[in-house]
């Protein structure tokens, strides 16, 4: 093979200068410092661009339900103590995402809620008696779930992720513009169910909103055994999914994002991942002990940044909220919690042969039979 | 009227199901462009499409999870585990959630969805491949357990199973995926709940059901050569069980021999030897004994032969069922001292 000497000399093209491509990845990921809008004292920061105010009418009706909610809260931990229920995972401190995430939903959207979401059911417009049937033992689930749009309370951990994916994608495939929202907290984010459920919902751009509140303890066990990355809402980005992390004891900023995140999803571009870093003021339920795994100063730390303190200053700041106001929401409260008490009061009626009506369609044979063992059972304790 | 396969009926009957009902949805692990590592979906995608039958991804607590959110939203969802022990991770949602949705909800929820899954061994697999675990979701209320064990009981058990409006647990036995037999389809066989005499007899019974099935009427029509005259019943399936004509059988024969290929202890066999023996005491001329898989973990393919029941293990406890009138403890070496 020849070449000329012209050939050799030909100079080179020039490499042009290229803007690197922008990397995809780089959208999915959450901002490096939770999203605020309040400061500890319920100052507003200065405006972020991307940070629409909340409505104020909006806000006023998130206070009025946080308000209300704690007080649900307070009571049924009381009903621990006279015996009305045999156990309660209190949610105080986490009123912001508990009423953040029904305030950010429409009523014919779904909810995945967690054994801790009492408050948000209460706060979805669910009988305080109806939601707290499961832990006063007479049936699982106390409402109908179906005209809720709000599936039985999960105890299982991270499992409702994956029903919330199926729900969402069955609900899109049949041309609804339902949106799921799934709450999960720290601890449930190890469990293989919560990766399956976010994958899945990626993989089928179902609109879910993955909600998880880091409230720092999975019972007893800290967030620093539960995963080495920076932040839960990094988990997003290896499944494709856009995630943020947002200041949970801030109410505005709750709203916000999920308002966001929500929109994200309804809009057809798939799920969303948040972290709500926020803190279980209470122990795991009534029958634990806080004190064998953390001090008195980190719980006095995040007293200071109390939701419901916070967006009153705010909102006083602001006049949406006045004394007369925050007296009458406070009244409503007491209110709901003496319905509640005189409510629980009243012992449940439960028929014995009502364990036999849903475990089938329709009974088998074999369930037949214990039905009239159990029916013979009762009738001769009659007659006794 | 033509040979078909229990693969092809079951094939047919997915098929006939996505075309009647648009409500109707087939997924799981390569069952789309691949149609399923047996072939049961085959050619269902280019059918009916992507959105009807289609691959998720890999993980079968996801597959089943996600189904009982669809079927929330009103779809009924038909779902592929790959092999019975791939069914494992799945466990969970299937034992907290599925079984139980429409209990814990005082009927307000319900799960209409049905999870396939190939079970059994016989076929030579390599571990994890050839597990009997059907005593797992026999033993979880809330679940319908079924088999077939004949091509046209196949395509009929799961054109039942996809219209259920309960939870089906639906077991195929893969080693009968490609037997043939003279079976026009579609078929119309008996309901859930009743179980089926395969071959009448008036000397003992055989219960058996799925992979046992033919094992056990290869038995009877050994057993003819020594004079005895056995009953098949093949249960179809096992919840709802149809005690009604085990017990009419055992007690017409009184004697009977359970054959399940699953291992023995506390399983589905267990179960339908204690139920005969409570309906029959007083009919029965020998205790009811059974025949089943040993009670190992799921052998090596050169040696399954040894596990799995076998017509010459069947006609043994057969003898053993006191023609004589004299007890037979053969085996029962623990605990029956005299």
């Amino acid at each position: 093979m020849t070449t000329t000497p012209q050939a050799v000399r030909r100079p080179s093209p020039r490499p042009r200068r290229r803007a690197a491509p922008p990397d995809p990845a780089r959208a999915l990921l959450p901002a490096a410092e939770p999203v605020r809008m309040l400061d500890e004292d319920g100052h507003r920061l200065p405006e972020q661009p991307d940070q629409p105010e909340p409505d104020a009418g909006m806000l006023r009706e998130m206070y009025r339900r946080m308000v209300i909610g704690r007080r649900f809260d307070t009571q049924a931990t009381a009903l621990t103590k006279q015996g009305r229920l045999a156990v309660y995972p209190s949610a105080r401190g986490q009123e912001a995402c508990q009423v953040g995430a029904v305030l950010a939903l429409r009523d014919n959207d779904w909810v995945f809620p967690t054994y801790r979401e009492s408050m948000a059911l209460v706060s979805r417009g669910i009988d305080p008696v109806e939601v707290l049937t499961l832990l006063r033992g007479d049936w699982h689930c106390g409402y109908d779930p179906g005209a809720r749009r709000t599936a039985p309370q999960c105890t299982p951990l991270a499992t409702q992720t994956i029903h919330a994916a199926g729900l969402a994608y069955g609900e899109a495939r049949q041309g609804r513009d339902t949106v799921a929202l799934a709450f999960i907290g720290d601890g449930a984010t190890s469990e293989g169910d919560f990766h399956e459920g976010v994958n899945f919902a990626a993989v089928f751009r179902a609109p879910v909103v993955f909600f998880v509140q880091n409230n720092r303890y999975a019972i007893s066990v800290p967030l620093s055994r539960q995963t080495a990355a920076p932040a839960l809402a990094y988990k997003g980005i290896g499944y494709g999914v856009p995630s943020e992390q947002v200041d949970g004891n801030d109410p505005l900023a709750v709203l916000a994002v999920l308002g966001r995140a929500v929109a994200h999803a309804r809009a057809g571009n798939g799920p969303y991942l948040v972290e709500a870093h926020t803190y279980r003021m209470e122990p795991h339920t009534n029958a634990d002990d806080a004190g064998r795994y953390r001090d008195d100063a980190e719980v006095e730390a995040w007293t200071g940044r109390d939701p419901i303190a916070r967006l009153e200053t705010y909102l006083r700041a602001g006049g949406v909220l006045d004394d007369a106001a925050v007296a009458g929401i406070a009244a409503e409260a007491e209110a709901l919690a003496a319905d509640l008490r005189t409510r629980m009061q009243a012992e449940p009626q439960v028929h014995p042969l009502s364990l036999f009506d849903h475990v089938f369609a329709e009974p088998t044979s074999q369930l037949r039979e214990q039905r009239e063992m159990v029916r013979a059972e009762l009738a001769a304790e009659e007659e006794a | 009227m033509a040979p078909t396969t229990m693969a092809r009926a079951l094939n047919a009957a997915l098929g006939d199901a996505l075309a009647a009902d648009e409500r109707v949805l087939v997924f799981g692990e390569d069952v789309g462009k691949l149609g399923g590592v047996f072939r049961i979906t085959d050619g269902l995608q280019d059918r009916f499409g992507d959105q009807r039958c289609f691959d998720t991804p890999l993980a079968e607590s996801g597959i089943v999870g996600f189904a009982l959110g669809m079927a929330m939203s009103g779809l009924r969802p038909v779902v592929e585990m790959q092999f019975d022990a791939f069914a494992y991770p799945a466990f969970e949602q299937i034992a907290s959630h599925v079984a139980k949705l429409r209990n814990r909800t005082r009927g307000a929820l319900s799960v209409p969805m049905v999870i396939r899954i190939p079970y059994a061994g016989g076929i030579g697999g390599v571990e994890h491949h050839c597990d009997s675990s059907e005593g797992y979701y026999a033993h979880t209320p809330g679940l319908k357990v079924v088999t077939p064990a004949t091509v046209a009981d196949a395509y009929s058990l799961l054109r039942t199973a996809i219209d259920d409006p309960d939870p089906v647990i639906f077991m195929e036995p893969k080693k009968l995926y490609f037997a043939a037999e003279e079976v026009t389809l579609p078929t119309a066989t008996e309901p859930f709940g009743r179980a089926a005499v395969r071959r009448p007899g008036r000397d003992a019974t055989l219960v058996a059901y799925g992979p046992a099935v033919p094992v056990a009427l290869a038995a009877a029509r050994a057993a003819e050569e020594a004079g005895w005259d056995l009953e098949v019943v093949d249960c179809r399936s096992i919840v709802p069980f149809d005690d009604e004509t085990v017990t009419a059988s055992v007690r017409r024969t009184g004697r009977c021999v359970v054959v399940s290929e699953a291992q023995g202890f506390a399983g589905v066999g267990a179960e339908i030897a204690a139920r005969v023996q409570e309906r029959c005491f007083h009919w029965l001329h020998a205790p009811v004994l059974r025949v089943s898989g040993l009670d190992i973990p799921y052998p090596a393919p050169m040696l399954e032969h040894t596990h799995l029941p076998g017509v010459d293990r069947i006609l043994d406890a057969v003898e053993r069922l006191q023609w004589d009138d004299q007890p037979d403890r053969r085996w029962l070496t623990q605990g029956s001292a005299a």
